[in-house]
């Protein structure tokens, strides 16, 4: 399985933030229940760990939900959202689905990859930028448009897509 | 014409406030929850949504009332409803528009569900990358409770609901319904085998009903206009308002709520809708119901195949079957203008289908991977006429043979592009070097 390949790393120290939040959501679910919790708490505990979930994290959900770390792997490698190497401080994920390459999602993301120096599904040497590509995010009609964090950017063309990564420079962006 | 305009859905969606419960509440809103649950009995409910003939808004069209008679109540079983929001279909942007903006609007559809059908346990399962919407129903949600709307005894009823959101992490599967209920258990996202249906066997085995956001937000204009009021609007056989997310070449992309009897020309054209193809081009084609769905030819785009006016309904717009018409889907309105490559978009489909399949039936991920890749080779000048044959073939092989419909999603498309577009196909099959140079125009049906 390939997920023993991937990089080890310290299990992330939990913010007070994150602890509480996940005690919270766990009580959204019957008693018995608890695993439903798992993908609100991969997404919180990866969004702590940096942006990405190393084996350790895994194993840690695993406690805290008290089933067995391949549970928590198998549904970690199952939804694209979860990034299983480590990436870059903002990620860029680009829709190319139908609708938006109807009006130009390809011509963002050469732009980018020109822009950044790199390809689609690298980061930039600095630890700044990925490019990813994703299918449909329920834009269509404001494309061509990206996700960067927990926001979504609508009706790109180059000129504001260059804004945007001055911006993320400037630390300007929320994520 | 008078009721083209009418909002049942969006009607106060641009009153400034309108997702806090106090605005809401100003504006006529939870007044459906009131009527209910003081003046209705749960049969009273299911009955009038029955009679208001509201048909499932997600993609399927399942009539939503007798879904919900279907819901098993044995003794002393909990029983749930999931709104599915999930929206995933590409094209599909209406469920998004409506939380974001009007989030009340589907927690009061969703406490009047839970109601008719005695649940109290509900969930919003929401595709995780709208994690910035989910954080828009929470607060809705914490106002709802903190107003009474939620909770222990609602309104001295003695009713009791919680309700809470529940993200994905992102796959298309999930909207699915039993694939969606296996990642509510937090698992992976594949299908069930039916039956058991959701209705006897569906959250932790316990009796289900999952329904799209748009279908549960109808439910308050049905309670509050009553059904036989709210059955004037639309169509007979298409009663009520649809929310249509329109995209691709279009002047006025975005999200419209439409009666249902309205014609496909006066949405597409019409100065109070999508306004015409963008730049003046010409209009080539049209995936009226989100990527699952048929595409139609320019000639059976604003009329059938018998030439009658072709409406934006359920029946109208699948008049001709598969062959010559198509569906309303999920709503997802997809125009191409006279510039886009069928095989390009019909690649970048198979792509899409071809991502999603959760694997599990060989049909369904072996064939979308080889239409993606037969696809890709006409499309990159190095395919020839066989492919075609081949494409033909391997889409059989899937039609039909798969646990969910994903298969049949992925297969339906190209039959389609293929049955419209032929001479593109074979333009790109026998002259590979001018088709990577430029694109194909118009379809000869036209010219003709
Ligand atoms: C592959 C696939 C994806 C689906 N995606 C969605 C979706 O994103 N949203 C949705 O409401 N229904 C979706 N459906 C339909 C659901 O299975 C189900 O029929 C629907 O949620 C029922 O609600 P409704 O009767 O209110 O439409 C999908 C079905 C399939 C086969
Ligand atoms: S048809 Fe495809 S998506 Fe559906 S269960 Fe089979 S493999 Fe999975
Ligand atoms: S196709 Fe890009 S958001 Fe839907």
């Amino acid at each position: 399985m390939f997920v023993t390949k991937i990089v080890q790393k310290e299990r992330p120290v939990l913010s007070e933030k994150a602890k509480a939040e996940i005690q919270k959501v766990m009580g959204y679910y019957p008693e018995d229940k608890a695993k439903s919790a798992i993908l609100r708490i991969l997404h919180i505990v990866e969004e702590e760990a940096g942006g990405w979930l190393s084996p350790d994290t895994m194993d840690m959900v695993a406690e805290m939900l008290q089933i067995e770390p391949i549970e928590v792997y198998e549904v970690a490698t199952f939804y694209t959202m979860f990034n299983l190497v480590p990436v870059g401080k903002y990620v860029f994920e680009v829709c190319h689905t139908g609708p938006c390459m109807l009006v130009g999602s390809d011509n963002i993301l050469d732009h980018l990859e020109e822009k950044l120096g790199i390809n689609i599904g690298e980061t930039t040497s600095d630890g700044m930028f990925t490019i990813q590509t994703t299918q449909c995010l329920g834009a269509c009609g404001y494309g061509p448009m990206l996700q960067c964090g927990k926001y979504y950017h609508e009706n790109l063309t180059p000129e504001k897509v260059d804004e945007l990564i001055e911006a993320c420079k400037r630390g300007e962006v929320t994520i | 014409m008078g009721v083209m305009g009418t909002k049942l859905l969006l009607e106060h969606i641009d009153v400034p406030g309108i997702e806090t419960f106090e605005v809401y509440r100003k504006n006529g809103g939870y007044r459906s929850v009131e009527k209910a649950l003081k003046t209705m009995s749960p049969t009273d409910v299911v009955e009038e949504v029955k009679k208001s003939g509201l048909k499932g808004r997600g993609g399927a069209g399942f009539p939503t009332g007798l879904k919900w008679s279907f819901l098993a109540k044995p003794e002393g079983i909990p029983r749930h409803l999931v709104c599915n929001a999930d929206e995933s279909e590409p094209g599909t942007f209406k469920d998004r528009y409506l939380m974001e903006h009007i989030p009340h609007l589907l927690i009061e559809g969703m406490i009047v569900s839970s109601f008719a059908l005695g649940a109290n346990l509900s969930y919003i399962y929401i595709r995780g990358e709208y994690i910035f919407v989910m954080d828009i129903l929470e607060k809705a949600i914490e106002e709802a409770y903190a107003n009474g709307f939620l909770g222990k005894n609602i309104l001295g009823s003695g009713y009791d609901l919680d309700l809470r959101v529940s993200p994905g992490g992102g796959a298309y599967i999930c909207g699915e319904e039993t694939a969606l209920l296996e990642s509510l258990e937090g698992k992976r996202g594949n299908p069930r085998i039916k039956p058991p249906f959701p209705a006897v066997k569906g959250l932790w085995g316990r009796p289900t009903v999952v329904n799209n956001v748009e279908s549960l937000a109808t439910v308050v204009p049905i309670i509050n206009l009553g059904a036989e009021e709210y059955g004037k609007f639309g169509t007979e056989l298409s009663k009520g308002t649809k929310l249509i997310s329109a995209c691709g070449n279009l002047e006025r992309p975005g999200v419209y709520e439409i009666d249902m009897s309205m014609t496909v020309e006066e949405f597409i054209y019409g100065d109070d809708w999508c306004r015409g193809i963008k730049n003046g081009k010409q209009l080539k084609a049209l995936i009226p119901g989100g990527s699952s769905v048929p595409i139609l030819p320019p000639h059976l785009i604003t009329k059938t195949a018998k030439g009658d006016t072709r409406y934006m309904s359920y029946e109208s717009l699948s008049d001709g079957g598969f062959i010559t018409g198509s569906m309303l889907g999920s709503g997802g309105f997809i125009v191409f203008d006279e510039d886009q490559c069928i095989i390009k978009n019909t690649w970048n489909f198979s792509r899409f289908y071809a991502h999603e399949s959760c694997g599990q039936c060989t049909p369904c991920r072996e064939g979308t991977r080889w239409m993606e890749n037969v696809l890709h080779r006409l499309e990159h000048g190095k395919g020839d006429m066989e492919d075609i044959a081949l494409l033909e073939d391997v889409n059989k092989k899937i039609e039909g043979h798969t646990i969910c419909p994903l298969g049949d999603a992925a297969a339906w498309p190209v039959a389609a592009a293929i049955r419209h577009f032929r001479d593109e196909f074979e333009w790109h099959a026998l002259k590979p070097e001018e088709a990577i140079k430029r694109n194909f125009g118009m379809p000869r049906s036209v010219i003709v």
